[in-house]
Formats: C-alpha cells, sequence, structure tokens
C-alpha cells in the first residue's frame, strides 16, 4: 500500500467547523479509487465475480457492458449501497470500509443516478440546500442564495435554481444532479448512464465540461455507458464487464471499437436487422393529426401538433429528448390523456382511443415502460397475454390464435387462454417459469416480448411505439426491432417514438424532431442527418 | 326582511366563522403536517372527539380548563402515535388503520365520557374584541376565543416553517419522495411517525375547543364530522397551512349560517342551511377534482397503496 495520503489530508479543507454556508472556495484534487477482488453474490447467482479495476486520480473512465453485465452492482458495492460478498476499495491507495452512501458522501464519493434522486416538489435552490451534511435548523434564504450564486459562478454550466424541480426537463435534472455533487465536493463522480435523457448537443457540454475538470484533476470521473461514441470521444480508459467479470480494459484509442464489443459480447453471433421491404404506401394514409392540442395530468407539459401523417408500410420516427411531448403524443393516441382540442383520424375516421375503436381500426399501442403502463403486473403471464381478446369467445373452429374477434361473451374460456398463451410464448421466446407465474418475474426484455407478442400477433394497421428498447439488452433490442421493421413489411403504419437517436435513424423511413410539444423539424430516411436532428432537438433551429 | 335582519345575518355568520372554524383550523394544520410527511389520518374524527371528552374530564376533575386542553393535546399525540406507529409495519394500509381508529377513538370516548355528560367545566376564555359596540350582535360576534388566536399565529409559523427550516423541508421531501429522503439518510418512518403524533396533538387540542368552549359542553354527537370535513379541506387548501386558515373560516362561515337565519327568524328549510358544510365539502371536492389533471401541489408519496 501505498503511503500517501497523510500530507493530503492536512491540505484538504475538513468541515467540521460548518459554520460557514459554503463549501470553501477552491475544489479539492481528484481522488483515486480502486477495486480489488470485488464479488457480489444474490443467493447463488454472482452478479459480480472477482473485479479489480483501478482508476487513477483525475481519469475518466468508462464501464463498458450489456444490461446485467454487473456494470451497476459495481458501482453501488463502491458507494456502500450493497456489502460486497468479498473484495475491499481503496481510495488513494487505503482501503476504507464503506457501509452506506454517506459514508461514501463524506470521503469524496458522489453518484448521479439514471433515475433522479432530486426532490420534484421543492425547487433546486432547497434541494441542494438539504442535500448538504449539516443544514442549520432554520435556514438563512438570503445567505443561502447568495453562497450558492457564488459556488455557480464556478460552475460549468448554468441552471434556474429557484423553480421546482419537477418544472424542469430531464436534461437540466440531470445537470442539477451533477451540480449536486459537485456541489457536496464530490471528488470521485460516477456517472450512471448520464446521457441517455441529454441531446447530443447538452452531452457533449456536460462530458465535455467533466473531461475538463478530470484534465486539471479536480475531479475523477467513473462513466457507465453503453455507447461506442461517447466513450471514445470522452473516455480515457475503459473497462468491459461482461456476465459480472472484468472482460478487458485499456486506454481508448488503443481499442478500436470491434474489440470492444467483443469483449462486451463474447462469442455470440450479432442477427443483422431484416430488411426493409416494400415502400410506404401514399395512397394509404392510416393516421392522420390535425392541430392536437392536449396537456399532460401535470398540468406542465403542452402538445401542440399542427399536422402530421403515417402512411402504411411506413415508419416515422419522433425524436426528441424526454420531456417534450413525445409522451403527451403517445397518450392521446392510447386514450390516455383526452385531447383539448384538434383531430386524430385513423383510417379517414376520428380516433380517440377507446376499445371499441382500437378493436375495428386495428390500432395498437406499445407505451414505454410496458411493465408499469401496458400489463397488470401482479396478474399471470397468460392473463397478461389475453387483454386484447379475453371478453371475446373466438368462434368455434376459429384458429387459436385468434386472427378474428369473435363474439362478445362474459364467461372467459381460461382454457382458450392458456393454451393461447402457450403458444405466444413460444413462438416470441419468452422466457418465463410457466404462463402461470405473475408478469412481473420476467425481465424487461421478456416483459417486452410478452407485450409484443399480445400486441403484434393479429393484424395491425397502425402501431405505435414508445420507447419500446430502455433498457434492454443487445439481444432483446436486436430482436424487437426486427418485429416492429417486420410489422411494417407487412403493411402496418408505425409511429415509433423513441429518445434512442440510433434507433430512430435505423428504423425510420421518415423522422421528425418534437421540441416543447410541437414538431419543428420533419426529414425523410435518406436526408436525415444527426447532426441537424439534435440541433432541432435542443430547441436551435 | 328588513335591512338590518339581513346585516344581523352577516355579522352573525362573521361570528360563527370565527367561533366555529377553529376546531376545522386545528384539525387541518395537524392534517396539513402529516400528510406533507406522505400519510393519510383520517383517524383525526376519532382524535377529536376524543380530545373533546378528555379535555372536558380534566376540567372538570381539575377546574382548569388549559389542563383539559393539555390533556386533549397529549392524548391527540398518543393516538397520533399509535397510527403512525402502526402504519410503519409492512402491509398496513393508512386509510383503513385511520377509519379504524376513527371508529375506535369515537368509542373509547363515549365509553369514558358517559360520566362527563352532566357536570359543568370551566370555559376557555375568550377576548371581547367588540366592546367599542353598542350593538350586542356586534360584541357578540367578536368575542374571540384564545385558541383561535392561538391557531391563526399556528397557521403563520407552520407556513413559515415549511419553507424556512430544516425540519419543514425534511417532511416535504419525506412526503415527496421517500427515496430521496432515504437517499439523503432521513429515516422515513420516523419522521412520518413524528408528523402524525404532531397531527394527533392538534386535532386533539381542536377537540378541546368543542368542548371547553363551543358549544362548550360534552355530548356524543358533538363532532358531527367536522374531523372528516377538515381532511376534505387540507385538499381544498392544497396542502398550505395558510389557506387552511382561509378554507376554515369558509366553512365555519357556512356552518354558521344555520344558526344565524334561525336567529333572525327564516325558519322555513333551514334545517338545509345546516348542511350547508357538508354541501360545501361536496362542492369542494367536485370543484378541485378533474379527470385531466392531477391534483397541484400533492404530495407525492400520499396515497400509495402497500
Amino acid at each position: 500500500m501505498v503511503p500517501f495520503p497523510q500530507s493530503v489530508r492536512n491540505v484538504v479543507p475538513r468541515d467540521e467547523d460548518a459554520a460557514a454556508v459554503v463549501p470553501e472556495a477552491p475544489p479539492p484534487g481528484a481522488i483515486a479509487v480502486e477495486t480489488i477482488g470485488m464479488s457480489k453474490r444474490f443467493g447463488t447467482f454472482a452478479a459480480l465475480d472477482d473485479v479489480s479495476m483501478k482508476i487513477e486520480a483525475g481519469g475518466f473512465h468508462a464501464l463498458l457492458g450489456e444490461n446485467g453485465a454487473g456494470k451497476s452492482t459495481l458501482v453501488k458495492c463502491i458507494m456502500g449501497f450493497y456489502a460486497p460478498s468479498a473484495g475491499s476499495v481503496l481510495v488513494d491507495g487505503r482501503e476504507v470500509a464503506i457501509t452506506n452512501p454517506k459514508g461514501a458522501q463524506a470521503r469524496g464519493l458522489g453518484m448521479v443516478y439514471q433515475h433522479f434522486t432530486l426532490v420534484p416538489s421543492l425547487t433546486g435552490l432547497e434541494n441542494l440546500v438539504i442535500a448538504r451534511p449539516r443544514v442549520p435548523a432554520v435556514i438563512d434564504w438570503r445567505a443561502e442564495r447568495a453562497a450558492l450564486a457564488a459556488f455557480m459562478e464556478r460552475m460549468p454550466f448554468r441552471l434556474n435554481l429557484e423553480r421546482p424541480v419537477a418544472e424542469l426537463a430531464a436534461g437540466e435534472k440531470q445537470k442539477l444532479e451533477i451540480i449536486k455533487q459537485l456541489f457536496l465536493k464530490a471528488r470521485f463522480l460516477i456517472l450512471d448512464e448520464p446521457t441517455s435523457v441529454l441531446t447530443p448537443a447538452e452531452a457533449e457540454e456536460v462530458l465535455g465540461l467533466l473531461r475538463a475538470m478530470a484534465d486539471r484533476r479536480e475531479l475523477t470521473v467513473l462513466m457507465i455507458s453503453h455507447k461506442f461514441r461517447e466513450v471514445e470521444a470522452f473516455a480515457r480508459s475503459v473497462s468491459v464487464l461482461r456476465r459480472g467479470t472484468l472482460a478487458g480494459g485499456g486506454r481508448v484509442g488503443e481499442l478500436s471499437r470491434d474489440d470492444m464489443a467483443a469483449m462486451m459480447m463474447g462469442a455470440r453471433p450479432v442477427r443483422a436487422a431484416p430488411n426493409r421491404v416494400g415502400r410506404p404506401d401514399p395512397d394509404r394514409v392510416v393516421l392522420r393529426i390535425a392541430d392536437l392540442r392536449a396537456t399532460d395530468a401535470s398540468g406542465l407539459r403542452h402538445l401542440a401538433v399542427d399536422a402530421l401523417a403515417v402512411q402504411a408500410r411506413e415508419i416515422v420516427g419522433v425524436a426528441g429528448v424526454s420531456g417534450n411531448g413525445q409522451k403527451e403524443l403517445a397518450d392521446v393516441l392510447g386514450g390516455q390523456i383526452r385531447a383539448a382540442a384538434g383531430r386524430v383520424e385513423v383510417g379517414g375516421e376520428a380516433y380517440d382511443g377507446r376499445r371499441a375503436q382500437s378493436r375495428a381500426r386495428r390500432v395498437r399501442v406499445i407505451p414505454e415502460e410496458p411493465l408499469r403502463n401496458a400489463c397488470a403486473p401482479r396478474m399471470s403471464v397468460a392473463e397478461n397475454l389475453a387483454f386484447r381478446a379475453f371478453d371475446r369467445r373466438a368462434e368455434r373452429g376459429a384458429s387459436e390464435g385468434g386472427a378474428v374477434p369473435g363474439r362478445p361473451t362474459v364467461w372467459l374460456d381460461t382454457g382458450a387462454m392458456r393454451r393461447r398463451a402457450r403458444d405466444l410464448i413460444a413462438r416470441f421466446g419468452v422466457k418465463t417459469a410457466s404462463a402461470e407465474a405473475p408478469i412481473a418475474t420476467l425481465s424487461g426484455g421478456n416483459v417486452q416480448r410478452a407485450v409484443l407478442a399480445r400486441e403484434l400477433t393479429d393484424p395491425v394497421d397502425l402501431l405505435v411505439v414508445a420507447n419500446p428498447c430502455f433498457g434492454l439488452d443487445f439481444t432483446a433490442v436486436a430482436e424487437i426491432r426486427a418485429r416492429i421493421l417486420a410489422a411494417r413489411n407487412a403493411g402496418a403504419a408505425v409511429l415509433l417514438i423513441s429518445e434512442d437517436l440510433d434507433e430512430i435513424l435505423e428504423l425510420s423511413d421518415r423522422i421528425v424532431v418534437m421540441s416543447d410539444g410541437r414538431i419543428v423539424h420533419a426529414v425523410s430516411r435518406a436526408e436525415a442527418d444527426a447532426r441537424s436532428i439534435g440541433r432541432h432537438m435542443a430547441g436551435h433551429h | 326582511m328588513s335591512d338590518l335582519g339581513l346585516w344581523n345575518v352577516l355579522i352573525a355568520v362573521i361570528g360563527g366563522a370565527i367561533r366555529v372554524s377553529t376546531p376545522f383550523l386545528f384539525v387541518s394544520l395537524g392534517e396539513t403536517i402529516t400528510e406533507r410527511s406522505g400519510r393519510i389520518n383520517l383517524g383525526l374524527e376519532g382524535t377529536l372527539v376524543f380530545g373533546a371528552m378528555s379535555a372536558y374530564a380534566t376540567a372538570v376533575l381539575t377546574g382548569s380548563a388549559w389542563a383539559g386542553v393539555a390533556v386533549a393535546g397529549a392524548a391527540g399525540g398518543l393516538f397520533g402515535l399509535v397510527h403512525g406507529w402502526i402504519c410503519r409495519l409492512p402491509r398496513v394500509n393508512d386509510v383503513a388503520l385511520g377509519i379504524a381508529l376513527m371508529l375506535f377513538g369515537s368509542g373509547l370516548a363515549f365509553f369514558f365520557g358517559k360520566a362527563f355528560i352532566q357536570p359543568s367545566a370551566p370555559q376557555l376564555p375568550a377576548i371581547p374584541f367588540g366592546n367599542w359596540s353598542d350593538l350586542p350582535q356586534i360584541r357578540a360576534a367578536l368575542q374571540v376565543n384564545v385558541l383561535f388566536l392561538i391557531g391563526a399565529v399556528l397557521s403563520l409559523v407552520l407556513w413559515w416553517g415549511f419553507r424556512n427550516t430544516r425540519t419543514g423541508l425534511v417532511v416535504r421531501i419525506v412526503g415527496d419522495s421517500a427515496e430521496a429522503a432515504r437517499a439523503m439518510g432521513y429515516d422515513v418512518d420516523r419522521v412520518r411517525l413524528l408528523a402524525t403524533g404532531a397531527g394527533g396533538v392538534l386535532a386533539g387540542i381542536g377537540g378541546a375547543y368543542l368542548s371547553l368552549y363551543y358549544p362548550g359542553s360534552w355530548n356524543e354527537g358533538i363532532s358531527s364530522g367536522q374531523g372528516l370535513m377538515a381532511v376534505a379541506l387540507v385538499v381544498f387548501a392544497r396542502w398550505n397551512p395558510l389557506a387552511c386558515f382561509g378554507a376554515a373560516l369558509l366553512f365555519g362561515g357556512a356552518g354558521a349560517l344555520g344558526p344565524a337565519l334561525q336567529s333572525v327568524g327564516v325558519s322555513q328549510g333551514y334545517y338545509l342551511f345546516y348542511a350547508a358544510p357538508y354541501v360545501l365539502t361536496l362542492g369542494v371536492l367536485i370543484a378541485t377534482s378533474s379527470p385531466n389533471h392531477a391534483l397541484a401541489g400533492a404530495p407525492g408519496e400520499l396515497g400509495q397503496a402497500k
């Protein structure tokens, strides 16, 4: 072990005498963090197995890996959320025992989570002040405001701290989370997929500024990511996890994308995307939206779509940063919020998302977070698979697939439901203990497979999908995108709402960009350009 | 009816608003604290009734109205703590438990209160703000009880405290995002236990006002659902202590409408006017609900079924 920090500790200001409202002026230096033989078992399952890696002070290290590879487990062990089954953490070369996130914070370790930890009803200012380890019993807001203004002067980005967090866009929340960690004097910052809610330009700004701080040795950064582009642009070194073990790593620039992909995936064939068959049919406009106005449940986000049309055999991708009206658009089409004005037509007739209409016009909606929004989590897989057809009795002799919905029925045909469920589970490769297991026990990818099985077996005229691959691993992503493309090839009109620009670019025949509830940009597949789309996403046009 | 009659009704309603609103005010302030921490305590109706009984009994036995208020507050706090303590057990639903405690509190009060229906207790003092006037109606209307003034100050203090004190911010955080609170190292269950306890203390004091000032006696029908209405009032007031004060005055005024009309000789259908607070409760709930909007200002953790 290195006999290092005795002197450093005297240099680093301690805030025992925390009468001062602000953290002391000069940011303390970056710290090095190392894990040795880190392992974490849940029962018999090894989520993390003997992972040793070193992130030097002032480094910008990327942690790559598929979903379930153990990235989150590793950083949660470092942050003291989990007690590791074996292994230890070294901070600046000294072994430390971190048993909870507070302890991590006290040692200068901070983490920005994928889900936000800010309190929605409090303002940015209140969130920052209350996050401090020591808060006075009565808060002098004038002094706090002044102190924070001085602190923000040194911060890489500007933010309005007077607004309640609930009113901030996702990107602003992300920035506030980072500011909060720096305000709490984090000298080692973990970012969990930080750019999933940022525009490309914002991502560049935020990561660029953090990289600059690392280069000045004010901060060490560990970034969890699955985007090669980001890793290559900002990280200095990289470690790759696969199934809980360290699959490799090295300096960025010495590793090619193929190297990193091979480490992430192991020896596994990557399925090619299916081909686009046929062209959009301009004579058959399936979905037509005109002058649509709506407001979400919080009353804060407004939707104003003047014109949008989707033709048969066409995928229209709706790009945009989270919280710019895409969710509201999907909710209107799914019947979850009512349009305040305007017209939605499917197949030439008015449409407001009622069950009878969606059945008659063959409209299918797959909302984001399907377990929450498209399933009854505690009901069985078989029951969830029957949601579209349970109240109809298939005509005698009709196929079990139930292509044609039969007469309404009061009594459920549980036998047919079970047979159909088994059939769909086999055809869509849903991995479940049994058809009777609660659907909440399935992994994210398998929930999405089950929902797709329910929505895509019958012929579909209009398919609305929101963030279908969010949080899924490579295999599931490829398969689900293939199914969406297959539905399009079969003649369906598809409205694909996604925050993943790569997904939009891969699947869409035409791309529109939403910003602030409006469609601000529309471009065909051939002319699509990620940079200009990114600019429109950010609201600069 | 003469001009004076209309004035009389108005003065009586204002006086009634001041007189009747105090229990509403205390219960709704207590419920605001509890709900801001993310929990609903429907049991405050029972706490109110038990507070009324225990205050009256103590005042009879000790001869001091203030001792009665103290005991009512302590008993209410105990009820709140029991609610908070049971709610932290796994798989306990706060709404169902609240209803159980409401019935329990009322039943317990009736059981112990039987002996105190007859004897009379010393009353809480009131300050005559109306002495400048010759009109007996105005003098009567401006007899303001000390508890009303305390409640008014308390709503200001709570409004200030939710913004400017660490305790206030912590309660709001716990009520809005338990996960965030836990990440900051706060003990969510403990904060809620204390918030429910504090809410119980205030509801108990509200009960003391009922039996020791207005109507000023102990009987089993003393509350007639005021504790429940106060919970609805918190929603109407958007969990804002200052708005609670205004809403309590409004409900109190509505409650005084029936007696006021009766006093000027309107006897036709005055029972309907007695129903004014209940109609107002219904109206408020309908007016503040909407299929299109979530309730603004509602603590995020409120009403999450477990």
